[in-house]
This record gives structure tokens, sequence and C-alpha cells, in this order.
């Protein structure tokens, strides 16, 4: 009878244990089921915030004009223009003209509110468009003319187009214009082709992201050249040829502590040596793209080491059992089978790179460059610097260019990423 | 036993004298004189860490991988040093090839697999010399059969005992004179491992073998000679059944009759 009590006992003291088990691993799931939660909240939150302030970026307020490309004006010649008169031909005044004959009785101070309707830059358009058909002269074009931007905020809705509320930069008579060309159809949204076209500028309305992703480009080609090789040759060298001693336990230490110095230290090695030591040219992507080497080549020795580490020894036995060479077998076998750590790591640095901003302030690359750079020579800037030179500037509608440039440079690392699960794929199936 | 001079190379392939191997401080063989005889199968055996395997690797140099491994004495294949300085170690393995405990394939074809150790020996002046030596091994090690059809198939993707004759074939690919294996079949079924065993019986006629093995079946079945280990050093050697049957030392009789080990 004692007997059995005590194993009922002992059986009820295990079904407890049991319960608390189960409960233990199930607060651990809920755990990590909320913080995954968590983290995608803020993901969503994050996207969401970027998408709603920069969506509207991707369009852009377009004013129609009937444009009268009169040789007075323009100050050519009206037979036979030369292409150099063209090409310096007061295409501001032209529009002028054409705002003023749509609005006729504007007059005097007025005037100068009207012409704020259409953006200071709409005349290289007018320009490009009368050299490419000469014929044009005299003729008078129905032309969409980029709009100003104050008036695409209102446009969009990012400040009320009453007058006096806050934000609104538009003044009641300039309401009123813009009342009137909507009226008439004359207002329109259209494809923002200079987002994605030109360099940086002063005017929100002719602002481009396009000379940051060719800066960004030939950055990253650089890295991508310097890194890669050496980052892969010391790896091999380190993990397969070197000795294990002292020195090389030091190295490896040392490697590791490069890959948490902070970056804007590497920037001010940048300016000291390349800069300063070597007198290679400022803000020139060719020195940016040497500094974000600095900083990647820890990450990609590392990640190829521990590629490297990853291929069993028994496939080194094969090939040395084999009659290979040491350097054989590294490249025969060693280096496929780890290629995919190894690009994996590569782009996860390169990544990193392309999102680098605060060692690129230190060599200059925070310069305001309208040009687009034809060579990592020419002074240029990166994506993630032109979000940092926008997210700075005051006027409204370079917040949601800034939101626009973070979604370019978002969609470049998606691409990244992707390059990298693809080449994986491919390297797998290979194996 | 050991009376066979260092230079006679009729009977010894592999020649054994006063050989050492320290890894650091520890002195793993001590002293080992043994004579391998040409176109025998000899069988290393004794309690794991006797230096049995230690032995086998140093036939051809696969010590030299390990950092701080030192080998002293004297170890000739046909009269020759192995451990001289001018000997080319890539030239030895290529004539004393090795299979290891588990079956290592190359995340390649069957085909390349094979063929690997051909191309980077040269050995084959075109494809289709190429084709001759892979189909010649495959067939050798009794695999042709099985994987004819699929040769571009990954050779990871065959079982186990297939992996392991595919490691077979691979190493006598490379037409070496000495196959030094490494328990070949201890990661094996009963069926596999029996291939294997016929296959290093049929192999015996062309290549010197030495195979280290835990099953003192195994050893009685495949070998002819077998030497016995014991905590690195060489305790008695000579012809299997002499040394199933009738066992000189009392550490071997202990060992083979199952009281220690």
């Amino acid at each position: 009878m004692e007997n059995a009590a005590t194993v009922v006992a002992s059986s009820d003291a295990v079904a407890k244990r049991l319960k608390k088990r189960y409960a233990a691993e199930r607060r651990f799931k809920a755990l990590g089921f909320g913080a995954i939660a968590l983290a995608l909240g803020f993901l969503a939150i994050l996207l969401v915030t970027i998408l709603s302030n920069g969506l509207t970026a991707f369009v852009q307020t377009h004013v129609r004009l009937d444009v009268t490309f009169d040789a007075e004006t323009l100050g050519v010649d009206p037979v036979k223009p030369s292409s150099d008169a063209l090409a310096s031909a007061n295409y501001g005044g032209v529009i002028k003209n054409a705002l003023g004959k749509a609005f006729p009785d504007v007059s005097g101070g007025q005037r100068r509110q009207l012409y704020k309707l259409v953006s200071t830059g709409a005349d290289l358009p007018l320009r490009d468009m009368l050299m490419a058909n000469p014929g044009l002269l005299g003729t008078t074009t129905s032309v969409w003319l980029t709009a100003g931007a104050d008036v695409d905020m209102a446009m969009k809705g990012h400040v009320g187009r009453e007058p006096g509320v806050e934000g609104n930069r538009l003044t009641d008579a300039q309401l009123g214009w813009l009342a009137d060309l909507e009226k008439r159809g004359a207002v329109s949204k259209k494809f923002n082709t200079t987002l994605f076209t030109t360099g940086d500028s002063r005017e929100p309305e002719q602002a481009g992201l396009w000379g940051a992703v060719v800066g960004s480009f030939f950055s990253l080609s650089i890295t991508l050249l310097v890194c890669f090789p050496l980052g892969v040759a010391t790896s091999v060298y380190l993990e397969e040829f070197a000795p294990k001693n002292k020195w090389t336990d030091l190295i490896e230490v040392n490697i590791n502590n490069l890959a948490a110095v902070p970056s804007v230290v590497f920037g001010l090695l940048g300016l000291a040596i390349f800069l300063n030591f070597f007198g290679m040219p400022r803000s020139a992507p060719l020195v940016g793209g040497l500094v974000l080497a600095l900083i990647s080549l820890p990450t990609i020795i590392i990640a190829g080491r521990a590629a490297m580490k990853a291929v069993p020894p028994s496939i080194r036995e094969a090939a040395l059992g084999l009659g290979a060479s040491k350097l054989q077998m590294v490249t025969d076998h060693v280096l496929p089978l780890s290629m995919p750590g190894i690009l994996t790591g590569t782009i996860l640095g390169m990544a990193h790179a392309l999102g680098e901003t605060a060692p690129l302030l230190m060599i200059g690359m925070v310069a305001f460059i309208v040009d687009i750079p034809a060579s990592p020579m020419d002074p240029s800037a990166v994506l993630p610097v032109q979000v940092y030179l926008w997210a700075d500037s005051p006027e409204r509608a370079f917040v949601e260019r800034t939101s626009a440039a973070i979604m370019v440079l978002l969609f470049f690392l998606a691409m990244m990423n992707l390059a990298a699960i693809m080449l994986r794929k491919k390297f797998e199936r290979r194996w | 036993m050991n009376a066979i001079p260092l230079t006679d190379t009729r009977l010894a392939k592999v020649a054994a004298r006063d050989v050492n191997v320290f890894y650091g401080q520890k002195h793993a063989l001590k002293h080992v004189d043994l004579d391998i005889r040409a176109n025998d199968v000899t069988a290393l055996i004794g309690p794991s860490g006797c230096g049995k395997s230690t032995f086998l690797r140093c036939i051809n140099r696969m010590n030299d991988l390990i950092e701080n491994a030192q080998v002293t004495g004297a170890l000739t294949l046909d009269g020759d040093n192995v451990y001289d300085k001018n000997v080319d170690v890539v030239q030895l393995r290529a004539r004393v090839g090795m299979v290891f405990q588990k079956p290592n394939p190359f995340p390649k074809s069957i085909y390349d697999n094979v063929a690997y150790g051909p191309r980077i020996h040269g050995m084959a002046r075109d494809q289709a010399e190429l084709d001759e030596i892979v189909m010649g091994s495959l067939e050798k090690a009794g695999l042709l059969a099985e994987v004819k059809d699929r040769l571009e198939e990954s050779g990871t993707g065959l079982s186990g005992g297939q992996q392991q004759r595919l490691c077979i074939a691979r190493a006598i690919a490379v037409a070496p004179e000495v196959i030094l294996m490494d328990e070949p079949c201890s990661a094996l079924d009963p069926i596999a491992t029996a291939k294997v065993e016929e296959l290093i019986d049929e192999l015996r006629e062309n290549f010197t073998i030495v195979i280290v093995t835990h099953s003192m079946q195994q050893a009685a079945r495949v070998s002819q000679r077998t030497a016995f280990f014991h905590l690195g050093e060489l305790v008695e050697v000579g012809d299997t059944e002499q040394i199933f049957t009738n066992p000189q030392h009392p550490l071997t009789q202990g060992y083979i009759t199952g009281r220690f080990g």
C-alpha cells in the first residue's frame, strides 16, 4: 500500500514538473513570437513612413503654357540663328511672356509673383527643344513646364491651399492663378524624370539623384575591385597557408578589432593618407571607394575565413591524398566550396559600404555637386550623403525627396541582396 | 623478423626502421620497425590511440599537415626514404594513395571525382584517355555497373558503400603502388563492408595495401600480414594466420581474444 502511494505521489510530482516544463516552453515561444512581431511592426512603421512621405516625389506638377519662341525676346537672329546663340538665349524671358499672356491683367509688382509659378529651371527643356528643332523659332507651341516647388507642394496637398495656412508659401494672388490654371486644365502631375536624370540642385523641383547614383556606383566598383581580391587572398593565406603561431594570432585579433572600429575613424585615416599624403582629389569616388574598402575588408576576410573553415577537412585530405598541391587543393576544392559564403560576406560588406555616410563626410564627399561624375576621379555625391544633404535642407519639397532617395537606396540594397541569393543558388546547384 | 636489410626492396615495398612520431611533447609512435610486403594486404590492428593510424599516415606523409608533428627514423618506399629532403610530397602521394575512414567524395560529379587525380597529374593526353582511366578505375572498384548511366550525377548522392568504393576508384585512378586504408569500413553497413572487403582482395593483385581496422574479423578476412600496435609500440607482426591462431606476445593474445581493447 505504502509503495503504491509513493508511486502516485511521485507521478504527481512528475506531472507537475512536466506541466512546468511545458509552460516554460510556451512562455519562451511567446517571447520569441513577440520579439519578431515587434521587429516587423517597427519595420512596417518605417516603410509606411517612408512611402507616405516619399511616394509623391516620383511625380512632379507641371503647368501647360503656350510658349512663343519669339526671336526678339530670345535675342537671336530670326533667320539663321547660330547654335551658340540658341544655347545662351533668353528662354526665361519666353516663359515670362507666356505667363503674361496667360494672365494678361496681371501687371507691375504682381508679375514677379506670377513668374514664381514656374520653376526657374524650366528654361532648360525649352532650350533643348529649340536646339533639337530650330524650325520652332517664331512659332507658338503648347509646352508642359515644371512648376515651382511651392506650387508642387500645394498641388500634392503637403501644405494647405487656404491662404494663411501654416507652411503655405503662396500668396493669395498666386493661389488664385493656380486655381485658374487648374480650371483651364493646364495643371497636371507627371512622372518626375528629373529625379532620375539630373544631379543635385538648390531648387527642389530641379534636384535629382542620378549624380549620387553614379557616384555610389563608382565608389562601390572601386571598393569591390580592391576588397574582393585582397580579402579573399588574405583569408586563403590565413586559413590555409599561414602557420598557427603568436603572430598569426595577433593578426587575427587585429582583423577582428578592425571590423569594430567606428567608420568615421577610417574616414579620418583616408583623409590623412589618400588626400593629404597621396594628394588624391577631394570628394572623388576613387577615394570614397578606397575608404569604403578599408571598412569592408575586415568583414570580407572574416566571412571568407568562416566559409573556408566550414569546408570539411576530409575534402582537403582527399585532395592532398591524391597528390594535389596545397594551391590546387585551395583553387579546386576549398575556394569553390566556400564561394557562396565568401560572396554572401562580400555582398553584406558592400551593402554596408553602400549605406556608409560618416567616413565620406571626412573626405569631402558632402560637397554640393550638380554635375554627373564622368569618372571616379570627378567630384561626386553618393546616395546616403545625398539623403543626408536633402534631409538637412529646409524646403518642404526636400522632405519628400529625402524619402524618395531613401527608397532608391533601399531598392539598391534589396537588389544587391537578391543578387547575392541568386549567385549562391547558382553555385550551390553546381556543386 | 626485421632481419630484412633496408636496401632489400624485393620483399619490403615499405620499410620502417626506428620510426618515431611526436605530436608536440607526446611520443605517439615509438621505435617502430616494420616491413610491408609488395602485393600483400597488411592489417594494422590495436586499441584506439595505439598509433596505427599515425603509422599509416607516415607512409604518405599526411602527418605533415598536423601542426608540430615530428617524424624521426627511416621510412622507405622501394628503398628511398620518403622523409628525405628531396622527396616531393606531391609525387609521393601519387605513388601512395589513401582511402579514409569516412567516405569523402568531392561534391562534384562521379566522373570528375575519379578524373581529378589523373587531371592534376597530367596522366591523360586527351578526353578519350581520361575516359578510359575513369571507366577502368570504376570497373576495378566494382562500381561501374552501378553508376555508368549517371556519371554526371554528384558523387555525394551515392550510398555510403558506393561512396567509399568511389573513393577507392578515385585513389586507384592515379595508379598508385601502395594504397593506405584508414578504417575504410567503419562507416558502412555489413553488406557494403563485404563488398569493400571483396574489392580489397581483388586489388591485392595490382597494389600493395595497408589497412587500419578495428575489426579483428576484418583483419583476419582480408589480410595476409597483421601488425599489432599497443600504446605507440609495435608489439607483434606476422602472418595473419599465425597472429590469430598462435600469437607470441601476451598482449596480442589478450587483444585478439577480447580481454581488452
